[in-house]
C-alpha cells in the first residue's frame, strides 16, 4: 500500500506516501478498538442479561437496544473529570492512556487475514505477548496514583497476578511455535490452512488441553471474571477503577474489552488455524488472481472475527457464571496448576512432534498450501523474481547497443520477450498489506 | 537551491531520526528518574526509558533481544520494582529527599565520568559514522553489474542458481537487515553455530553451558527469594488462619 | 539540518550507553531509597547492553561482535532479572526488620 501511495508524490516526497499509509493503518486499527468496544459492551449487557433471566437494554435505539453503548459513551463523555486530592496528578492523569496504548500497540502485529497485517514481524507472537504485558502498568499507576486505599490494593493484587499468570502463559504460546518451527503469526496461521483437521487444537491431544489452560491464562492476564480481583466491585469498592470517572474510565474499558479481542485472537490464530474456515473452500484459488483472492482474504477476516468474537462470548460467560476466587486461590491456581498442566503438555507435545506421533489431520488427509515459509522469504522471493527480469532487460539492451540496436533480425523474439518483461515490471504490487 | 525542502525530504536518513528521537526520550526519562524523588514516578520513568532502550536495540537490528528487552525488563522486572515500592510504601508517597551536597559530589563525579566516556565514543573516527548503506549499494551494484555482464555474454535471460544464491542474502540485507538473526541466536543458545561453522567441531557446546547455568541460576534465585521474602510471622503465631478465625 | 541527513555511528550509541550508564551511578549514589538504588542498577546494566548490542550490529562494523554481542546482552538481561528479586527479597526483609527502606538506617554494624 505505502509503495502505492508513494507513485502519487513528487520525488523526494515518497516518505509523504508512507506517513499517509501509516496513518490509514493506524485509524483502521482504531476502530477495531472502538467499535469492538461499543459492540462488546452492548454484547456484555444483552448476555448478562440473557444469563441472568432478563431481557438487558431493551430501549435505545430499536428493539435490542444497540444504541445503548452510543448513549453511555455520550453520557461518560459529559460526566465531570474527578481527580482526588490525594491523587499524583502526573501518575493519575496518564495511567488510562498507557493501559490503552499498550492495548493499542499490540494490534500492531496481529494478522487479520492472510498478510492483512499492520506489520509483519518475524517475533510478532512474541511481540504480542510482550505489549500485551506493559498493559498492567496503566492499572498499576492508576491504582498508586489515585492516593486511595482500595485503589492500591487493586494495583497490588493485579502486579501480583499478571507477572505470575505471564508464565504459564508464555509456555502456551510456545508451543503453537515449536510446531510450526517461526513466530510470524501470519505463517503459524497459513500453515494449518485445509480441512479443521490441521488446526493445531487437534495437532495432538496435549495441544487441546493446552488451549484450556492458555485461556484461563488469557482471561487472567486481561483481568476478566473470575480473576477480576483488582477490580472487585464487592471487596474493594471498584479497585483501580474506585476515584476514576467519565472518560478516563472508558478508556480503561476500551482497554480491557481491546485486550480480550486481542488474546481470543491469538487463540484462535494459534490453535483454531486464524482465518482458514473449517472447510477449506477457497483452497484454490490461483496464486496472483488480485480479485479472487481480495474475496478469499476477505471471507478469511470474517472467519477470523467469527472466532475471535466467539472468544470473547465465551469470555463474557464465564464471567457471568463463575464467582470471583480469592488472591490465594488466583496464585495457587497459577502456581500449582497451570504452570505444571502447561509444562507437561509442553513436553507431551515436544514428544509427539519429535517422535511423528499420528494426528488427525493423518486420518483426514488434506495438504496445507505448499510449504508455508515466513514473510520475509517468501517476500525476497519476489523480489528476486522482479531483480531476475530487470537483470535481464538490462543484459539484452547491453547486447543491442554493443551489437547495433534491435533491428537485427536474430533478436527480434528475444526482443519481444524483453518488451514482455519491461511491461511487466512497472506494474504496481497489487498490494493489501504490508 | 530553489528547491531547497524537496531535497531536504529527499536526504533525510530515518534511521538516524529515529535514533535521535528514542535517545531522546530514553536519556530524558534516564534524567527525570535521577532528579525524581518519588519512588513510583522514578519506576514510571525508568519504564519509559527502558521501552525507549528497546527502541534503539530495534534500530541496530537485533529484534529478538528488543523484544526480549520489552518482556523480561519492562514487563518483569519493573513490575516487581513497583510491586516492592507498593510493599514498602509507609505513607501514601514516599519520598527521601538528597541532601545538596550529595547532589554536588554526585553530579561533579558523574559529570567528569560522562565526559570522559562519551570523550572515547567518539574518539575513534571510524567509529563516528556508518558506511554501511554505502557499502551495501556499492556491492549490490557490483554484483549486478557483473551478472548483466555474464547475461549479456551468454545471452540467456535467466539467472544460475551460483547467481542467485550470490544476489538472494545481498536482497534480504538491503531489504530487511538481519532477519535470520532470531533463529542464529536461538539456536547458538543451545550450542549449534550457524554464523561460525568453524566452531562447530565435536564437543564443543557454545553458550549451551552457559544457558544452562543461567537457567538453574534462576531456579536457585526464585528459591532463595521466596525463602528471604517468607513471612516470618507464622514462626511466632502456630496457624495464623486459626487466630484470624 | 545535517546531522539528520548523516547516517549515525557506533560512537552515538555508545554515547547513549554512556549516558544512562552514568545517570544510573548517579541514581545510585544520590538516592536514599533501596529501590531507588535498585532502579539505578537497572539503568547500569542497560547502558552496557546497549553497548552489547551496538558492537553487535553489522550496521556500525563490519568485524562486529555477530551473535556473541546479542547472547551476552540476553545473558545480562536475565541475570538482571534475577538481581532484581534477590534485591527485592532483601529490601522486604529489611523492611519488615526496620519498617524502612532507607539506606542511611542500616548501620547497626557499624563499630
Amino acid at each position: 500500500m505505502a509503495d502505492y501511495f508513494s507513485t502519487w508524490f513528487p520525488e523526494g516526497w515518497d516518505w509523504l506516501g508512507w506517513l499517509l499509509a501509516a496513518i490509514i493503518q493506524a485509524v483502521l486499527l482504531l476502530h477495531v478498538i472502538a467499535v469492538g468496544a461499543v459492540v462488546f459492551i452492548w454484547m456484555e449487557r444483552k448476555i448478562a442479561g440473557r444469563i441472568q433471566d432478563r431481557l438487558g437494554p431493551t430501549r435505545t435505539g430499536g428493539k435490542f437496544g444497540w444504541l445503548q453503548t452510543l448513549a453511555d459513551g455520550i453520557k461518560l463523555l459529559s460526566k465531570e473529570d474527578l481527580m482526588p486530592r490525594d491523587a499524583d496528578p502526573l501518575l493519575f492523569k496518564l495511567a488510562p492512556y498507557i493501559s490503552l496504548a499498550a492495548s493499542f500497540t499490540a494490534f500492531l502485529a496481529l494478522p487479520f487475514a492472510s498478510g492483512w497485517v499492520g506489520v509483519r514481524l518475524n517475533i510478532a507472537l512474541f511481540f504480542v505477548i510482550a505489549v500485551l504485558g506493559l498493559e498492567v502498568f496503566g492499572v498499576i499507576l492508576a491504582g498508586y496514583g489515585s492516593g486511595s486505599k482500595w485503589s492500591l490494593f487493586g494495583g497490588m493484587r493485579q502486579a501480583a497476578q499478571v507477572v505470575s499468570y505471564e508464565v504459564p502463559l508464555g509456555i502456551c504460546v510456545v508451543v503453537p511455535v515449536l510446531i510450526s518451527g517461526t513466530m510470524d503469526l501470519v505463517t503459524i496461521a497459513d500453515q494449518q490452512s485445509g480441512l479443521f483437521s490441521n488446526w493445531l487444537f487437534f495437532h495432538d491431544p496435549f495441544c487441546m488441553l493446552l488451549f484450556w489452560v492458555y485461556f484461563t491464562c488469557g482471561i487472567a492476564s486481561v483481568n476478566r471474571a473470575p480473576f477480576d480481583l483488582a477490580e472487585a466491585e464487592s471487596e474493594l469498592v471498584s479497585g483501580f477503577l474506585t476515584e476514576y470517572s467519565g472518560i478516563r474510565w472508558s478508556l480503561f474499558f476500551m482497554a480491557e474489552y481491546g485486550s480480550m479481542f486481542l488474546v481470543s485472537g491469538l487463540a484462535a490464530i494459534l490453535f483454531f488455524g486464524g482465518w482458514n474456515g473449517p472447510i477449506p473452500i477457497f483452497f484454490w484459488v490461483p496464486e496472483g488472481n488480485f480479485t479472487l483472492e481480495t474475496l478469499a482474504n476477505l471471507v478469511g477476516l470474517g472467519n477470523f472475527l467469527l472466532k475471535a468474537v466467539l472468544g470473547v462470548v465465551v469470555m463474557m460467560w464465564v464471567r457471568w457464571t463463575l464467582p470471583r476466587l480469592r488472591i490465594d486461590q488466583v496464585i495457587s491456581m497459577c502456581l500449582k496448576y497451570c504452570v505444571p498442566i502447561a509444562a507437561f503438555c509442553f513436553l507431551g507435545s515436544v514428544l509427539w512432534t519429535a517422535l511423528h506421533l499420528p494426528f488427525l489431520n493423518d486420518v483426514m488427509p488434506m495438504q496445507a498450501r505448499g510449504d508455508v515459509r515466513e514473510g520475509w522469504v517468501q517476500d525476497i522471493d519476489n523480489e528476486m523474481q522482479q531483480l531476475e527480469k530487470r537483470l535481464a532487460t538490462e543484459a539484452y539492451e547491453l547486447n543491442s547497443a554493443v551489437e547495433g540496436g534491435p533491428q537485427q533480425e536474430a533478436q527480434t523474439s528475444l526482443e519481444e520477450d524483453a518488451a514482455d518483461r519491461v511491461a511487466l515490471i512497472p506494474t504496481p504490487q497489487p498490494e493489501g498489506a504490508r | 537551491m530553489t528547491n531547497f525542502p524537496l531535497l531536504l525530504a529527499a536526504e533525510i536518513n530515518w534511521h538516524t531520526v529515529f535514533f535521535y528521537l528514542t535517545s531522546f526520550i530514553a536519556c530524558g526519562f534516564a534524567l527525570a528518574m535521577v532528579v525524581s524523588s518519588n519512588v513510583v514516578r522514578m519506576a514510571f520513568f525508568l519504564v519509559l526509558s527502558l521501552a525507549a532502550t528497546s527502541g534503539l536495540i530495534f534500530l541496530t537490528g537485533a529484534h529478538f533481544v528488543g523484544a526480549m528487552q520489552l518482556m523480561i525488563y519492562v514487563g518483569g522486572t519493573v513490575v516487581l520494582l513497583i510491586f516492592g515500592v507498593m510493599l514498602t510504601a509507609q505513607q501514601a508517597f514516599i519520598s527521601m529527599k538528597t541532601k545538596a551536597g550529595d547532589w554536588i559530589l554526585a553530579l561533579i563525579v558523574g559529570g567528569s565520568l560522562l565526559a570522559l566516556l562519551t570523550q572515547i565514543a567518539f574518539s575513534v573516527p571510524a567509529w563516528r559514522s556508518s558506511d554501511y548503506q554505502a557499502r551495501l549499494q556499492a556491492e549490490v551494484t557490483a554484483a549486478e553489474e557483473e551478472i548483466i555482464a555474464a547475461m549479456a555474454a551468454d545471452n540467456r535471460t535467466e539467472l544460475t542458481a551460483a547467481e542467485a544464491a550470490k544476489l538472494r542474502p545481498l536482497l534480504a540485507k538491503v531489504k530487511y537487515g538481519q532477519p535470520e538473526l532470531t533463529s542464529q541466536v536461538g539456536l547458538g543458545l543451545v550450542g549449534v553455530r550457524v554464523d561460525k561453522p568453524e566452531l562447530d567441531s565435536l564437543g564443543y557446546s557454545g553458550y549451551l553451558l552457559p544457558f544452562e547455568i543461567v537457567s538453574v541460576h534462576l531456579l536457585v534465585v526464585l528459591v532463595g527469594a521466596a525463602y528471604l521474602a517468607r513471612s516470618k510471622r507464622s514462626a511466632v503465631m502456630q496457624t495464623p488462619e486459626g487466630d484470624a478465625r | 539540518m545535517n546531522f539528520l541527513t548523516e547516517p549515525v555511528g557506533l560512537s552515538h550509541f555508545l554515547a547513549v550507553g554512556a549516558f544512562l550508564f552514568v545517570t544510573g551511578v548517579v541514581c545510585m549514589a544520590t538516592k536514599r531509597n533501596t529501590l531507588g538504588i535498585l532502579m539505578g542498577v537497572e539503568l547500569v546494566l542497560n547502558g552496557a547492553n546497549i553497548n552489547f548490542v551496538a558492537f553487535a550490529s553489522p550496521y556500525f562494523r563490519e568485524d562486529n561482535l555477530g551473535l556473541e554481542g546479542n547472547l551476552l546482552a540476553l545473558f545480562v538481561i536475565v541475570l538482571a532479572a534475577a538481581e532484581a528479586a534477590v534485591a527485592l527479597a532483601i529490601a522486604l526483609n529489611y523492611y519488615n526488620n526496620h519498617s524502612t527502606i532507607d539506606v542511611d538506617k542500616a548501620n547497626e554494624l557499624k563499630g
